[in-house]
């Protein structure tokens, strides 16, 4: 067996993560089945009814149903929440508590090996809640077009667009004073403000013209495109686009922050 | 004084490294090491950890670094797994430069760093094949060296408990498993027996016994005095990031400490009895002057250094049967002469107690 043969990949890392996933899977699985249902059923169906009543499939709503026109944006929020939640502590702790990555920094793996490793084992988890996500959506009859089933993919997509930057923030860290902060004060309002749960055009347009900017917003359309089958191409090409360049200019960041935390 | 590109010492052969590709016309005698560092610093912020040190490590060595808290061991260690960038200094690795070339380097070294970072919740086994998967070992291979680690450190029972419960001294025993999954040719080894019982240490001390019969080249960092005295072919004494001293632990007996020494108990009045002593020990001659470091010639003092303990004074002479037979007139509960260790090459060099 050659010594030279070594050569460093991301896939021997990510057995690690999968290894361990296997560990808490099932719970993992039940709380992306029931998160959907509580949102969808009291937020689609309870606050959807009077919706619904008040305003009739309104123009405002693009002549969706209030379900049909939610359950796409919580898909892309919900990605986004559980991204953060993934790059946060557990980004912090295999630096400072479980140490993971020190152990990996021993072997031949390199901080990007390291890095791109757990990136893939975050879109791993997203994408896999997201299709669970979906999957009650249908369940709700909230999904009218066979193109919906892209749709987790575009919400893991906008998930990493938050997890890889959070990564490379939180391994700046030495703890975590500053994450609930961060959830609350950043990850929440974007939660609240991109057109999750109303159209962004009912905002001031200086509100409406930041929610553009955010990654959720854009997460947002492209699932509501894909789920309601109503879209323009060009469009969607653009909110994939500015994903994209999110997920990479996070990515180019951890590497920076991964590699002076890791051998400093 | 700036990391400058450090050299090699004076009469040593230009690389003195590894690949050395000189050797027919290099006019120093040639010497493979297989670590050697010139001038090594490691700065952080404003803190100097470790401040410019050379050594070498031959193949097959057993080489310790001994030193109180804090003087940069671990640091060091660090830098030598390749896992924190030198801030100055020169490094070579089995002949290879770690800031090009870590993961080559890493692909042939095993760590047990200080601090265990196994996954508490994977089994025993499970730890062991992941770890052997970053170096990309295939599984045929994994399975058949897991089963002969865990029964090399006496884990084979253990091999599908999850490792959260597990003791300190099993932890530490599979840690030491995880680093030679990839049959490495240098194995360093951060404080490897600390916080172990006597059992266990013994255990572990016989392990890496075997492995040093089998030609595996170690780095050890350790507190325990008896630890380096049987494990370490040569070692150097670290303090406040600097080398202090460096021998065989034989060599640095004889170079910092006398023959024996006599510890002579007192009521808990070290000190009055302390100033008897020295009265005892000033009778033939000039004082015998605490000089720090190299001892010069023996002389006829009775005694060469004096180090009070709260229970007692410790003597270090050359002359134990003349200093006791005129112990008799200094008053005193007990009196114990033996050989000197490690321990008060220890003290003597570092002035302070290794454990604190
Ligand atoms: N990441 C770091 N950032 C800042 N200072 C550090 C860092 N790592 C080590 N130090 C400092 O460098 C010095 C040397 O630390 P090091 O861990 O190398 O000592 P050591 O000899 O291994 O000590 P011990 O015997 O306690 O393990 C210490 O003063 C420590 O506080
Ligand atoms: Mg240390």
């Amino acid at each position: 067996m050659g010594r030279a043969a070594v050569v460093p990949r991301p896939r021997l890392a990510i057995e690690y993560w999968l290894l361990a996933y296997r560990r808490r899977w099932k719970g993992s699985l039940l709380t992306s089945f029931l998160s959907p249902i509580l949102f969808l059923a009291a937020m689609g169906l309870g606050l959807g009814s009077l919706v619904d009543a008040e305003v009739g499939s309104g123009r405002d709503l693009g002549g969706l149903d209030y379900l049909d026109f939610l359950a796409p944006g919580l898909l892309a929020g919900n990605a986004m929440m559980l991204a953060v939640n993934e790059s946060t502590y557990p980004v912090l702790g295999g630096f400072k508590w479980y140490r993971t990555y020190m152990a990996m920094a021993a072997s031949p793996l390199r901080s990007r090996d390291i890095l791109l490793a757990h990136f893939a084992y975050m879109a791993f988890r997203v994408t896999l809640a997201s299709f669970v996500f979906l999957g009650v959506m249908a369940a709700f009859g909230a999904v009218s077009s066979p193109l919906a089933v892209l749709a987790p993919i575009c919400a893991a997509l906008c998930g990493m667009a938050f997890a890889t930057p959070t990564a490379a923030f939180v391994a700046t860290r030495t703890n975590g004073d500053n994450f609930s902060t961060y959830t609350r004060f950043v990850i929440m309002p974007m939660f609240l403000f991109s057109g999750i749960f109303y159209p962004v055009s009912q905002l001031p347009v200086v509100l409406e013209q930041i929610a553009w900017l955010t990654p959720v917003w854009h997460g947002v359309r492209l699932c509501r495109a894909l789920s309601t089958g109503s879209g323009v191409e060009w469009e969607l090409a653009g909110h994939l686009g500015y994903l994209v360049a999110l997920i990479l200019a996070g990515t180019l960041l951890a590497q920076q922050t991964f590699t002076r935390r890791l051998y400093e | 004084m700036q990391s400058e590109p450090a050299g090699p010492a004076a009469g040593v052969c230009c690389r003195s490294s590894y690949d050395c590709n000189r050797k027919a016309r290099c006019p120093y005698p040639h010497r493979v090491s297989l670590i050697a560092a010139w001038g090594l610093t490691k700065r952080f912020g404003d803190f100097t950890a470790v401040d410019g040190i050379d050594f070498e490590v031959q193949r097959g060595e057993v080489f310790g670094f001994l030193g109180p808290n804090g003087a940069g061991k671990s640091s060091t260690m660090r830098m030598i797994g390749c896992v924190s960038d030198p801030t100055g200094g020169a490094l070579r690795i089995l002949g290879m430069d770690p800031s090009r070339e870590g993961t080559r380097i890493r692909s042939r070294l095993g760590a047990v760093p200080q601090q265990d970072n196994l996954d508490e919740e994977l089994s025993v086994a499970e730890n062991l094949y992941v770890y052997g998967r970053y170096f990309d070992l295939p599984r045929s291979v994994l399975r058949a060296r897991i089963a002969e680690l865990l029964d090399f450190v006496q884990l084979t029972e253990r091999a599908d408990d999850q490792v959260e419960p597990l003791s300190g001294g099993m932890k530490r025993r599979l840690t030491i498993a995880r680093a030679l999954i990839s049959d490495p040719e240098v194995l360093l080894l951060d404080e490897p027996s600390t916080g172990l019982d006597p059992q266990a240490r013994h255990v572990v001390w016989e392990r890496l016994w075997t492995l040093k019969r089998r030609g595996v080249t170690q780095v050890l960092t350790t507190h325990y005095m008896d630890e380096a005295e049987q494990l370490c072919d040569r070692l150097v004494v670290m303090d406040r990031g600097k080398i202090v001293a460096e021998g065989s632990p034989r060599q640095l007996i004889e170079r910092y400490c006398t023959r024996e020494v006599v510890e002579v108990r007192t009521h808990g009045q070290a000190a009055a009895m302390a100033d008897a002593l020295r009265r005892l020990g000033e009778s033939p001659e000039a004082p015998a002057a605490d000089t720090p470091h190299e001892r010069g010639p023996s002389s006829d003092q009775l005694y060469e250094r004096a180090e009070e303990l709260p229970d007692r004074v410790l003597l270090y002479t050359d002359q134990s049967e003349r200093l006791m037979a005129q112990l008799g007139g200094v008053e005193h509960e007990s009196v114990l002469v033996r050989r000197s260790t490690l321990e008060d090459v220890f003290l003597h060099l570092t002035g302070r107690s290794l454990v604190d």
